[in-house]
């Protein structure tokens, strides 16, 4: 039924400029755990993946240049994976 | 549902000359339709050996004490009972079988979208029985967890655990790569005019039973990985005694497996959506309503698995959560037994035997889903957890809506399938023997529960001996049912008599090519212009 096709070429200085930024962030992330957040260590470091992957989504997987219904199904999967992860923390924080 | 009804001039998908002769023309055909009947084949054997432990443990409890097995047997038994029929049969069953065969042929396409991943998810799902069903002949004598493999004890037991819990791991994969076909063959290669509104109800249960398998099936993996880690390095994710928590593995493993309850139930309820106006000659009623509950249960589906775990330890707001989840998601399922009742109502009903399976679904369907607001309510649910009252729910929520819409849409979809007609006389004698038999089975178990027999026990007390007998008694009806079913089955797939294109009337695409398909499907790809039951 859905036929049509459309490419996209991304710059390889895009590409490059987005691995710098991965590499720079999963250093951070290794480098946090050397200061103390106290609670929010887990927090700030699944916050630098949470932007990791919103990267790796958008530029190399090509979502920021695709239709936009493909962008609202794949934040709908992490919206459902939020609300698990927050009905599992009504157990754990009310214990 | 199209115009015109296709001729077709090539040789049949049974009948065809490929690159490969005799079994290799079946376990190396990436055709979708031959792949459906490799799962319907593997499916058909480990269904035999587990009804047949279901029916030794049934025989087991005719009497108190020690019949014809000692415990440790019967644990084993009723784990890998549970792990062939959850992993191997009921999750992966009507989406492997039905869902591969007649997928393409109702949206009007000539395979899946990737056949080579299809023909790949087969050998997965082979690869991870064997594995699975390994665990029962060499190592440290069968597992005897249970098919939940519940932390601590699923690593604490001397029993052979690690090739169960790898095996079902491995067919996560298989279950994930149908997902993936699945979703992509409907987005890319619906037939031109085939709108998402003019699409049948059972590609719309696979749609949305495959999110579920995409979405859930990783999280079981990682966990059943957790749990062989758990055992061979001692990390301390669910053991008590290294810090860890056992409830969050029941989080976890609840998390896939209650949403896994959709991926059996879903395309059951597609299939009688497929099966109820076929025969009732008249357009479904609420086929937009269907559409929609389809896609609440499976998105509210995952949101309910806390109902499991009530007697866990959890904390009170996580129970009420839940308890209040789990009776929002009767609300779709009821709207779908309530637009299939309200088709039925003055219709110029055809009785066969498809439609006589699709009404004992319904019947023991709305006992399985009417016991489960029981077991929802959380004060109920404190008496009840754990006793033969859930196994009763649960046998008529999965063998009653999947088992019996699978065999709904055997019948159904047999002529098309084999190109034969069965004998019609000894497939509603074949029904009303189970029928009769599955109801004597698990019945008394909702009594037995009430008064607090406990599941997973070989022995019981004196006062729970009568309805024992009468349970044990269905289960041996039950399995003469299902031999005079499947016998007939097999027997008219040489013998039966020719079968129509079209012979119950049905208005989806796969009835407007020839039966059975050609290797393509159809000749020219159909144009659809009309809705899906279109009967007026």
């Amino acid at each position: 039924m859905e036929k049509e096709q459309h490419t996209h070429i991304v710059k390889y200085k895009t590409y490059i400029f987005v691995l710098i930024a991965l590499l720079f962030m999963t250093f951070a992330s290794v480098a946090i755990t050397s200061i103390n957040l106290g609670p929010y260590t887990v927090s700030a470091a699944l916050l630098l993946a949470s932007i990791k992957s919103i990267l790796v989504l958008l530029i190399f997987m090509h979502l920021k240049f695709d239709k936009k219904f493909y962008g609202i199904m794949a934040a709908s999967v992490f919206l459902l994976l939020a609300c698990v992860i927050f009905i599992t923390f009504l157990d754990y924080l009310y214990r | 549902m199209s115009d015109t009804v296709i001729q077709n001039h090539e040789p049949n998908y049974l009948e065809y000359k490929g690159r490969y002769k005799g079994i290799f023309a079946w376990i190396f055909s990436t055709d979708h339709k031959r792949i459906g009947l490799l799962y319907l084949y593997s499916m058909l054997v480990l269904f035999s050996v587990a009804a047949i432990l279901g029916l030794l443990m049934k025989i087991e409890l005719i009497a108190p004490g020690k019949t014809i097995m000692d415990a440790q047997t019967y644990n084993s038994f009723f784990t890998l009972h549970g792990i062939t029929m959850i992993f191997l049969i009921v999750v992966p069953g009507l989406p492997a079988v039905f869902g591969n065969f007649f997928l393409p042929l109702m949206i009007g396409a000539k395979d899946v979208a990737f056949p080579k991943l299809n023909l790949l998810s087969w050998w997965i799902y082979i690869l991870g029985a064997a594995v699975a069903l390994s665990s029962q002949f060499f190592g440290d004598g069968p597992p005897d967890t249970g098919w939940t493999f519940y932390a601590p004890y699923s690593f604490r037991t001397g029993t052979n655990m690690l090739p169960a819990v790898t095996g079902a791991f491995i067919l996560g994969f298989s279950s994930i790569a149908t997902g993936i076909n699945f979703i992509v063959t409907i987005h890319r290669m619906r037939a031109p005019g085939m709108t998402w509104m003019k699409m049948p109800l059972f590609p719309w249960a696979l749609y949305s039973t495959s999110w579920i398998q995409v979405l859930a099936t990783p999280i079981v993996g990682v966990t059943l990985l957790m749990i062989v880690l758990e055992r061979t390095m001692q990390i301390g994710f669910f053991d008590p005694a290294l810090g860890g928590d056992p409830i969050l593995y029941q989080h976890l493993f609840w998390i896939y497996s209650h949403p896994a309850v959709y991926i059996m139930i879903l395309p059951a309820m597609g299939v009688i959506s497929e099966i109820i106006p076929t025969f009732a000659r008249k357009t479904i009623f609420g086929y937009k309503a269907i559409v929609v509950s389809t896609l609440a249960i499976a998105f509210v589906g995952y949101f309910v698995w806390g109902h499991h775990m009530f007697t866990s330890g959890m904390s009170g707001t996580a129970l009420y959560t839940f308890s209040i989840l789990t009776f929002l998601v009767a609300i779709p399922s009821a709207i779908k037994i309530f637009n299939w009742v309200a088709t039925l109502h003055k219709a110029s009903i055809d009785i066969q035997t498809p439609f006589l399976w699709a009404l004992c679904f319904l019947f023991v369907f709305m006992i399985g889903g009417l016991s489960g607001m029981v077991l929802g309510a959380l004060s109920a649910n404190v008496h009840l957890h754990d006793t033969a009252f859930v196994v009763a729910h649960f046998h008529f929520i999965v063998f009653g809506g999947t088992g019996y819409a699978f065999f709904g849409a055997l019948h159904y979809w047999y002529p098309k399938m084999f190109g034969r007609m069965y004998d019609k006389g000894w497939a509603n004698i074949g029904l009303a023997v189970f029928f009769t038999g599955f109801n004597t089975l698990y019945l008394p178990m909702f009594y037995l529960g009430m008064i607090g027999m406990p599941r997973r026990y070989y022995d019981y007390v004196e006062e729970f001996h009568g309805p024992n007998i009468v349970s044990s008694f269905g289960a041996m009806l039950m399995i003469s049912g299902l031999v005079i079913i499947i016998t007939n089955l097999v027997r008219s797939a040489r013998k039966g008599e020719i079968a129509e294109a079209d012979p119950w009337k049905g208005k989806t695409l796969e009835w407007t090519t020839a039966s059975p398909p050609t290797l393509e499907n159809f000749d020219e790809i159909p144009i659809v212009t009309k809705l899906p039951y279109d009967y007026e």
